[in-house]
């Protein structure tokens, strides 16, 4: 059941991928203006291929399920792959509301990244310690992550927009950070690539070291360390030895696996640059050449609008029940309950800019791809940098 | 107060911009623009019309949205700071907090400490912040809430030319059999499940309006939650106490004035275990070590009997058996107990033998409780110990005298005097763990040690919470207005004749690419043309 769970997740991947190639051809060809006759038939097969790779990722779900006895959302490759499925239904309803091929093309990506980075995590189905053993694990884990996935499809709708919207022609400061906002997905690539590298080679490396408590530990490494632990001492010299000491607060093997991804990530957009001559974002553009700004701006305030009470019960409320139920009280400030109130009370700003200030374009576009930088935020450094309660057992 | 009296005759409170009844601009700045500003259908604001006493100015202050944001991306940002390092209730409580943040983050932390970041959530100036939140979303929601209710209850069906031409969606058509068209165009408009009103051969339909008051009841549900938050500061709202219960003993929860009682009979850890758990755990659990599976006190809940002589120990009643686990709390009346915490393996019992040095005789064992020891141990025949002191968590202070930290006993310590046949006045010995001093010279008895017993100890926490009756019911209202507001539009479609023309306008609250597929579909096949969005043809 385990195995065949796994295959299922990885079918999924593949036609996400498959996906993406036809919502591409759906836009390159030049027959079939959408506007007049509806999507061409390059995005219909795109659209089923996607919907094949969803029901596939949910077989995986149902599976592991079974095999766990609990819903698997309950570590941080689990929950990040859930959270990708999320995204990618969250595509297939808005999609047969507005049909916009574009949306599939950037949308699907941007899923099999966040699959792609559950995956160097620890993937074994884990046992429910004391406290998640509750229903309301399934209920609050799920409707959190559907919530934020509806989010984040305006963070899509927002980079689609930008895409377009933004002059790459000339330099501004519009231009540099959407570049910016690229380069950390490309960087996102970077940690799957060099990761995935490293642990097909099996590499590994241990050190013997005093943490902040002056606890002697050994830590194990997977990439090459480029930065050693505090006052380190290298148990496999016949592997790379680091060139600098980091101080005992800070963790080294995490540091370590930025600093790769960041110097992978600036790699591949090297590449890229030297490939196509042109920034990324630029490169894109021609992608959403026969994109209707309005129509994207309308998919990117309604996705906020179908997301935030979503969000919203699942995040805060169905949250709160649970916490009284498991820890005593409803809250308790621990950082993942207080980046989950961030994250709404971002999106309430959002909701009220739009609506007093006028915030149309290129403004809530931005708002968007904001809220999912703090949505990330919340998914990622909360979970591995501050530890909390909700604390996963990440690498 | 100076009023405004439109031409249709209505009378409009003072600083209407649209009439209420036919939509005719009033206010001169409005008439140049070729859009009308909708939002709250142009009517009178208590905040746009007054400005002239302190109580306009603080009105006008929080009735603004752009304050409103303000102060949320303040408290956002202030939120998030407080997540850089631990708050002071999640720091280990081995170290006071003057000390653990610099020990810990080095200058950072000492920064975060004397700034007082430590206890960010409770100071007084976040607190501020939340206040002046809810401030702000009474006295918004008031400014708009009134006159957006008077405007839409006494909107008219014919509506000015001047407002449809202003508004957003706006056509004209010439239609030759016009009734023929508007019977077709009612029928559509109906199978839409528009609410029509028609006068003097002018329609307007128009669905959705309560989404209006969405935010309105969002708001009121936020208000309601934030006095549940402030509740919780009156007396006998809220409990939050720890007990600690031993494995046997029976303690008086804090709080319930002495009528309830708990007693621990067993704690109990379960670990997941490879072989007979679930064989899909078996990775996890070898990667990670041991797994906790159960935390879980045996108890039984006790109610003092009315028979209860006062000053004598209380007769207690049984009220039930209860397993306590974690996300199974135990509740009774307004309380609720959780499983919290636990300590395996606390001291709690220590056997000695009197022995006599020389022939290593036993010459009577003792068993001491530790939490409750006695005064003197007679071991018949002459032989007596007498616990002259006793220290639960003994250590040397500055000036070398042995004090105790605490009352647990986590390293105990004690001074005897043993009385025997041979030494009929005593000898004194103090006797500490691996370690045995003989102040006033060599003792021809001395105290062996012979064990240990360890018990567990649960920690329970009791709570009671008064506020979350009224905290649900305002989470109940906020999810109700904010899915009000956010699932449903507000539409309106006009269609009014004008010297033998139809003037066809549309206005939707949000989502206008809805409204235009909407508005498509209902005039297909009328002859009466779409109408067109205005801010499409000014940027072109």
């Amino acid at each position: 059941m385990v195995s065949l769970s796994g295959n299922l997740l990885f079918i999924a991947f593949l036609l996400y991928l498959i996906g993406t190639v036809f919502f591409a051809g759906s836009i390159k060809d030049k027959r079939g203006r959408e506007k007049e006759h509806g999507p061409n038939k390059w995005a219909k097969i795109g659209v089923g291929i996607t919907i094949a790779g969803f029901l596939s990722q949910v077989s995986y779900f149902i599976t592991r399920w079974i095999a766990a006895g609990h819903a698997p959302v309950s570590n941080l490759f689990e929950f990040t792959t859930f959270f990708g499925m999320c995204l990618v239904g969250a595509f297939i309803v808005i999609y047969f509301i507005y049909k916009l091929a574009a949306l599939g093309l950037f949308t699907l990506p941007v899923a099999m990244l966040l699959i792609a980075y559950a995956a160097m995590f620890p993937r074994d189905i884990s046992p429910l310690v004391p406290s998640l053993q509750s229903n309301w694990l399934h209920i609050h884990v799920t409707t959190a992550a559907l919530g934020q996935a509806i989010l984040a499809i305006s963070f899509i709708a927002g980079l689609i927009y930008l895409i377009k919207a933004v002059d790459h022609s000339k330099k501004n400061k519009e231009a540099f950070w959407l570049e910016a906002v690229l380069f950390g997905l490309v960087c996102t690539l970077g940690f799957v690539v060099i990761s995935t590298v490293f642990s097909a080679a099996g590499y590994k490396s241990d050190f013997n070291w005093i943490d902040n408590n002056n606890v002697e530990s050994v830590q194990e490494f997977h990439l090459p360390a480029l930065v050693g632990p505090h006052e380190g001492e290298h148990l496999t010299p016949d592997k790379f030895s680091p060139l600098v000491e980091t101080p005992a607060i800070i963790d080294a093997k995490k540091l370590n696996t930025v600093i790769w991804s960041l110097i992978t990530g600036t790699v591949l957009y090297l590449l890229f640059r030297l490939l196509f001559r042109k920034r990324i974002a630029e490169s894109l553009q021609s992608l959403t050449k026969r994109v209707n700004l309005d129509l994207v701006d309308e998919i990117g305030y309604r996705s906020v609008l179908i997301g935030f009470p979503i969000f919203t019960l699942g995040a805060l409320i169905f949250a709160m029940i649970w916490a009284q139920i498991a820890w005593s009280r409803f809250w308790g400030w621990d950082p993942k309950e207080v980046w989950a109130l961030i994250t709404w009370l971002f999106y309430a700003a959002y909701l009220h800019l739009r609506l007093s200030k006028g915030w149309h374009g290129n403004k809530s576009a931005w708002l968007g791809v904001i809220g999912f930088i703090i949505i990330m935020f919340n998914l990622i450094v909360v979970n591995l940098v501050i530890a909390g309660l909700h604390s996963y057992a990440g690498s | 107060m100076k009023q405004v009296k439109c031409e249709c005759g209505h009378v409009n409170p003072h600083g209407t911009v649209l009439c209420e009844s036919c939509g005719r601009v009033l206010v001169e700045e409005e008439k140049s623009k070729k859009v009308v500003d909708m939002r709250y259908e142009g009517s009178a604001r208590r905040s746009q019309t007054y400005n002239k006493t302190i109580i306009d100015k603080i009105w006008n202050f929080f009735s603004s949205v752009k304050v409103g944001v303000t102060l949320i991306i303040i408290t956002l940002a202030a939120s998030a700071i407080g997540t850089i390092f631990p708050q002071e209730m999640y720091i280990p409580t081995t170290e006071p907090a003057s000390i653990y943040y610099e020990s810990q983050y080095g200058f950072l932390g000492k920064l975060y400490y004397v700034l007082g970041l430590h206890n960010l959530y409770s100071s007084w100036w976040y607190l501020v912040l939340i206040a002046s939140i809810g401030i702000s979303l009474v006295i918004c929601s008031l400014d708009r809430v009134i006159p957006l209710y008077r405007a839409l209850k006494n909107q008219k069906v014919s509506r000015h030319e001047g407002f449809l031409k202003r508004q957003r969606l706006f056509g004209i058509s010439k239609v030759d059999e016009l009734d023929h068209s508007y019977e077709l165009v009612k029928e559509k408009l109906e199978s839409k499940r528009y609410k029509i009103r028609e006068e003097n051969g002018d329609i307007l339909a128009e669905k959705g309006r309560f989404s209006r008051w969405g935010p309105y009841i969002n708001h009121i549900g936020l208000i309601i939650f934030l006095i549940g938050g402030m509740m919780r500061f009156v007396p006998g709202m809220y409990v939050d106490e720890l007990l600690w219960v031993r494995e046997g003993e029976t303690a008086v929860i804090p709080e319930t004035n002495g009528e309830y009682y708990l007693e621990n009979h067993k704690f109990v850890l379960e670990v997941y275990d490879k072989d007979s758990d679930n064989e899909a755990f078996a990775n996890a659990i070898e990667n990670n070590g041991m797994v906790a599976k159960n935390f879980q006190t045996d108890t039984t809940l006790y109610k003092k009997s009315a028979e209860t002589v006062a000053g004598e120990e209380p007769i207690l009643d049984k009220v039930e058996d209860y397993e306590l686990r974690v996300n199974e709390p135990l509740k009774f009346e307004q309380f609720a107990l959780y499983q919290q915490s636990y300590k395996l393996d606390e001291l709690n019992q220590m056997h000695f033998a009197l022995t006599n040095k020389e022939t290593n005789e036993a010459l009577g064992d003792l068993t001491i409780d530790l939490y409750n020891p006695q005064d003197e141990y007679d071991l018949g025949e002459g032989y007596k110990v007498e616990v002259l002191s006793y220290f639960p968590d003994f250590e040397f202070d500055e000036n070398s005298e042995p004090v105790t930290k605490s009352r647990i006993p986590n390293n105990p310590a004690f001074v005897f005097k043993m009385f025997t046949p041979e030494k009929p006045d005593g000898e004194v010995s103090f006797v500490a763990i691996k370690q045995t001093i003989e102040p006033f010279g060599d003792n021809d008895f001395k105290m062996t040690f012979k064990g240990v017993e360890t018990k567990n100890v649960s920690a329970i926490t009791v709570r009671k919470d008064l506020t979350l009756g009224i905290l649900a019911v305002g989470g109940f209202i906020f999810m109700i207005g904010v899915i009000q507001g956010a699932y449903w539009n507000h539409r309106r479609i006009w269609l009014r004749r004008v010297d033998g023309e139809v003037w066809v306008a549309g206005h939707t609250n949000k989502n206008w690419h809805g409204l235009k597929r909407e508005i498509t579909g209902i005039l297909q096949g009328t002859g009466i043309e779409e109408p067109k969005d205005q801010l499409d043809e000014k940027e072109k």
